[in-house]
């Protein structure tokens, strides 16, 4: 019997499995501030925000964490900037920006006063440290998301100008803030190269070399993200549903009934919700059963092969004191009705009845079926 | 304010998988242990409240089958949340607080299992700025760990050292998953070696809670919540200092944890250098037993450890090994959010 593990088989007990993947691409709203921070990512510029005390927070937030304050003063800082924290990664796994092994690090732009959190494409654990210098490697292709920024690499200052995504402006100086010198070099390198004024005001905080202001005002701002993700599973549905499936395979719908109230539920899931305790003893129910409920489906659903309208109803199989769902057909659906006395149609290797066609059989009465809705 | 105890404690044995069962199969066992240590009986629990996760079940309200296991017909007040168990445990507290329930059962359980649980943990992470890297839970623990190395508050060995001392006090505990000393082994995100992980694997575990005279009928010696509270630091991770815990230390000083001296420490650090920031945040001192279970550095079961850790703290008040217990949990990277109680015996009755 097919119900039964294959013979030579040892005692434990068979274990069903099957893949379980979940996927979904999430489409999120960004709000002024993640929109302007977002957008400039896809500009080759970095934002953060001010908090009222001061501090520059990248990436920004639309809420200081310290006040609760809405804030949304936002400054341009340094593409550049040092490793505050790390943590080599051997093995990247799926999803993670390098596929070659890298260091998660923690970065303080240039002019930030927090860490963004990303990937630090260095040869090996022995080429990184907190405190060494870094600047961004952008993405070749952007539409604004946090892996615009393809990762960071290091940075020996006094290389700016260099290589692919290098800005001559920004990153001079093991720390700007702190270097008037280098702030006023780059200070004028920046007010040059974009023929723009750098406005008194943030010279007067005495953070010229570090954030600067800017208005977050781009061409076509990105308004949300679209978030995918994937993640695997092996399923596996515990031992009252694994009997429950191999019976089905042998064409046999089998409930349990609970030891102490004495209904029996199909499908099995292992308790019974009312007493709370396990369900063992397995009792084979229909084949044949009573229409409880029903609704009509009048949207096809993506990837169903199946024609609408059709019903979807709970049936009372014989001897079950649960209804389970199926789909019934053999019928006009606007002439299905609750009562009506139904049976399962199996198809050729299908595992599960395909769906249930009236039997001819006088309807149910009403007081047999009552306590089961 | 009347007084509320943990009356009664049970989990499962620990295992890397548990394919034979379903969750609600898993959980079961477990709920009826707890009630015949109190001779309730499911009808009798004023509040029942839950904590699971669907990511990692890999379906949406998976919560709900495991509601089957506690007899949920008729219905019953319940309440679920999608967080450690301690948390639930929070919110059987305040309701029983209240007056508005004199018992309280509360459960959590997670199977990792059927998922790989360092990808399923980056769901959890802002979907803005983090989650698109999937920078996986043992990654975020290694940049605190270099972060701590760095500020000189530990290195590699004083790290094995917390491997090593977890995992021989969990060869007196039956349950765990990891029972004695094993090699720290390579790293697998640098400074964290396999040594300084937890494991991964299944498990539940329960706990019911009474009111002042019911608990003192239902329990021997009741371990009485003289304080619970939970905090939680700002959720991006280059604003906070890796290296200390402000939300541990508040939520310890609002439940009274600095009062007295504590005797035990039941701390949930899944990596041996959180446990590093923990004995900073709360204090503890070399006279503090800590994790003498084994902690979760010998089992881990996602979204039961932290209950599980105010579970074993109540025990050991329970059998009279402690008098004044600490139990902490915490939830989301880095010791992210942090829930500390202050569980006390009545001395007399030692
Ligand atoms: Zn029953």
């Amino acid at each position: 019997m097919s119900a039964t593990p294959a013979s030579g088989a040892p005692s434990a007990p068979e274990v069903l499995r099957a893949p379980l993947v979940v996927e979904f691409p999430f489409t999120r709203s960004v709000g002024p501030v993640q929109s302007a921070f977002l957008t400039g990512l896809r500009e080759r510029t970095v934002l953060g925000v001010r908090t009222t005390g001061g501090r520059v927070l990248v990436p920004p937030v639309e809420y200081d964490p310290d006040t609760s304050e809405e804030i949304g003063e936002l400054v341009e800082v340094g593409t550049a900037g040092t490793v505050t924290t790390w943590a080599w990664n051997p093995e990247p796994r799926r999803g993670q920006p390098l596929e070659t092994p890298f260091a998660w690090v923690l970065v303080r732009l240039d002019g930030a006063d927090t860490g963004l959190l990303h990937a630090l494409d260095a040869p090996g654990p022995e080429a990184v440290r907190t405190g060494m210098r870094v600047r961004v490697r952008w993405a070749a292709e952007r539409g604004g998301s946090i892996t615009d920024i393809a990762c960071f690499e290091p940075y020996a200052d006094g290389d700016a100008g260099r290589g692919e995504g290098a800005d001559p402006c920004r990153g001079e100086g093991a720390d700007p803030c702190r270097d008037e010198v280098a702030d006023a070099r780059s200070d004028a390198g920046r007010a040059e190269r974009r023929a723009e004024p750098v406005t008194p005001g943030a010279a007067e905080r005495g953070t010229a070399a570090g954030p600067r202001p800017h208005s977050g005002a781009f061409d076509d701002p990105v308004t949300g993200v679209v978030a995918p993700a994937r993640l695997d599973y092996t399923y596996t549905p515990g031992r009252a549903q694994t009997r429950f499936i191999n019976a089905l395979a042998g064409r046999r719908t089998t409930g349990e009934r609970c030891p102490s109230c004495r209904k029996v539920y199909v499908p099995p899931r292992g308790a019974c919700p009312t007493c709370g305790i396990a369900t063992s003893e397995q009792v084979e129910v229909g084949p044949r059963g009573t229409v409880t409920t029903f609704c009509i489906v009048n949207i096809k659903a993506k990837n169903l092969d199946i024609d609408v309208p059709y019903v979807y109803a709970h049936i009372a199989l014989d001897g079950a004191d649960l209804p389970l769902h199926g789909r019934i057909a053999g019928i006009p659906y606007d002439r299905v009705r609750m009562g009506l006395r139904v049976e399962p149609v199996w198809t050729q290797g299908g595992r599960h009845p395909d769906h249930y066609r009236p039997t001819g059989e006088p309807d149910a009465d009403y007081d047999t079926y009552r306590e089961l809705l | 304010m009347r007084d509320v105890a943990i009356v009664a404690f049970s989990q499962t044995d620990h295992v890397r998988r548990s394919e034979e069962v379903s969750e609600v199969e898993m959980l079961m066992p477990v709920l009826h242990d707890v009630l015949e240590r109190t001779g309730l009986r499911t009808g009798d629990i004023g509040f029942t409240c839950s904590g699971s996760c669907d990511y990692l079940a890999g379906r949406a309200f998976s919560f709900t089958m495991a509601l089957d296991g506690v007899g949920a017909w008729p219905p019953i007040p319940e309440s679920h949340v999608e967080m450690d168990g301690a948390w639930a445990l929070y919110e059987a507290w305040v309701k029983l607080l209240t007056g508005e329930a004199d018992t309280a059962l509360v459960y959590a359980y997670g199977k990792s299992s059927p998922g790989s649980v360092r990808d399923v943990l980056t769901r959890q992470l802002d979907p803005y700025y983090l989650a698109p890297l999937w920078p996986d839970s043992v990654a975020l623990a290694a940049l605190q760990a270099q972060a701590l190395i760095d500020a000189g508050e530990t290195d590699e060995p004083a790290l094995a050292a917390i491997a090593a001392r977890s995992r021989t006090a969990a060869e007196g505990n039956p349950h765990a998953q990891l029972r004695g000393p094993r090699p720290q082994g390579g790293y697998v995100v640098r400074p964290l070696r396999t040594g300084d992980c937890p494991p991964v694997g299944d498990g539940a575990a329960a706990v019911v809670l009474a009111a002042g005279d019911r608990a003192r009928e239902l329990c021997p010696r009741p371990a009485w919540i003289r304080g619970m509270d939970h905090r939680v630091e700002p959720h991006a991770l280059g604003v906070r200092d890796l290296t200390d815990s402000p939300s541990t230390r508040l939520a310890a000083e609002r439940a009274g944890a600095f009062a007295r001296p504590v005797d035990t420490a039941e701390l949930h650090a899944p990596f041996t250098s959180q446990e590093v920031v923990l004995r900073k945040a709360l204090r503890l001192g070399g006279s503090v037993t800590v994790n003498p279970s084994g902690g979760p550095l010998a089992a881990n079961p996602v979204m039961a450890a932290g209950l599980i850790r105010v579970g074993e703290a109540a025990a050991a008040v329970h059998r009279g090994a402690s008098d004044r217990a600490l139990a902490h949990a915490t939830s989301g990277p880095c010791l992210q959010q942090n829930l500390v109680a202050v569980l006390e015996g009545e001395p007399h009755v030692r």
